[in-house]
């Protein structure tokens, strides 16, 4: 499964901050450890801000913390913040026919497995070590 | 305090009732038929002997061509006393079971829009298991 650049920069950080929640940790720094881009890591900062996951960030030197809760907030929430939802997708050129409409529904049950997967697993699960 | 032993008759009434009360659908012959021998039927209670909740599963071998592996059926906690770590002193006892019938793989099958019994089942360190469930309707 391919996420887009954002989402999963949106999870990366998402977790590295919510490894430890009492930790201010600036775009800069989250970029460094991930080998990513500062400039897009803030711009998934903002998003993440935004949906109350995250708080502080004033200008580039400014520290993130994590807000949220890491037993209720699954991977799939981090997810639906950058990636479109199944059902608000363009229809595709071809949809219409009949061989479009059996592709269609075989990526359907592909994204309700992938859904389901990713609704199924909290920040705490993820970030508890392995028995 | 949560103490865990195996469910005996008459604890099938209790058992029975939060299962109705949580799923909508009274099975009682299907409670009864885990009393079982070969099944592990275990329930959680209070120290007042009140039902916390209960989980059932059978050590399987070779269904659907895989090796032996725990198969948990069932599990079900009063909703009042969830996040209290009772299904996971529950899962905890039943794998114990398992291996001690020497079997080193325990498996389930969840309803995938189910997202809470999903999630803790994923907290208890279970991941996508080598089989995928297939249903044709035939009606």
């Amino acid at each position: 499964m391919k996420l887009q650049t954002g989402t999963r920069l949106g999870l990366y950080a998402v977790l590295e901050l919510a490894r430890e929640p009492d930790r201010t940790l600036s775009a800069a720094d989250l970029a460094e450890r991930f080998g990513v881009s500062s400039h897009h890591l803030a711009k998934v900062l903002r998003t993440l801000s935004g949906a109350g996951l995250v708080r502080g960030g004033r200008g580039a030197a400014g520290g993130y913390r994590f807000t949220g809760n890491r037993r209720r907030i699954t991977l799939m929430d981090i997810v639906a913040l950058f990636e479109p939802a199944p059902g608000q997708r363009a229809k595709e050129p071809g949809e219409d026919t009949d061989i479009g409409a059996t592709l269609q529904r075989v990526l359907l049950e592909v994204d309700e497995i992938a859904e389901a997967t990713l609704r199924s697993i909290s920040l705490e699960t993820m970030l508890k070590p392995r028995r | 305090m949560v103490a865990i032993r195996p469910a005996q008759a008459s604890d099938l009434p209790a058992i029975s009732a939060l299962d109705a009360r949580l799923t909508g659908l009274d099975k009682p012959d299907y409670w009864r038929d885990m009393l079982a021998p070969d099944r592990h039927f275990l329930v959680a209670e209070t120290d007042s002997g009140a039902l916390l909740g209960f989980i059932a599963g059978e050590v399987r071998a070779w269904e659907f061509g895989q090796p032996a592996a725990g198969w948990v059926f069932a599990i079900q906690i009063d909703p009042k006393q969830r996040q209290r770590g009772v299904g996971s002193a529950l899962f905890d006892a039943l794998v114990a079971r398992f291996k001690a019938k020497g079997v080193t793989r325990v498996r389930t099958l969840v309803d995938r829009k189910d997202h809470l019994i999903l999630s803790f089942f994923r907290a208890q360190g279970m991941v996508a298991g080598p089989s995928l469930q297939l249903d044709m309707d035939v009606a």
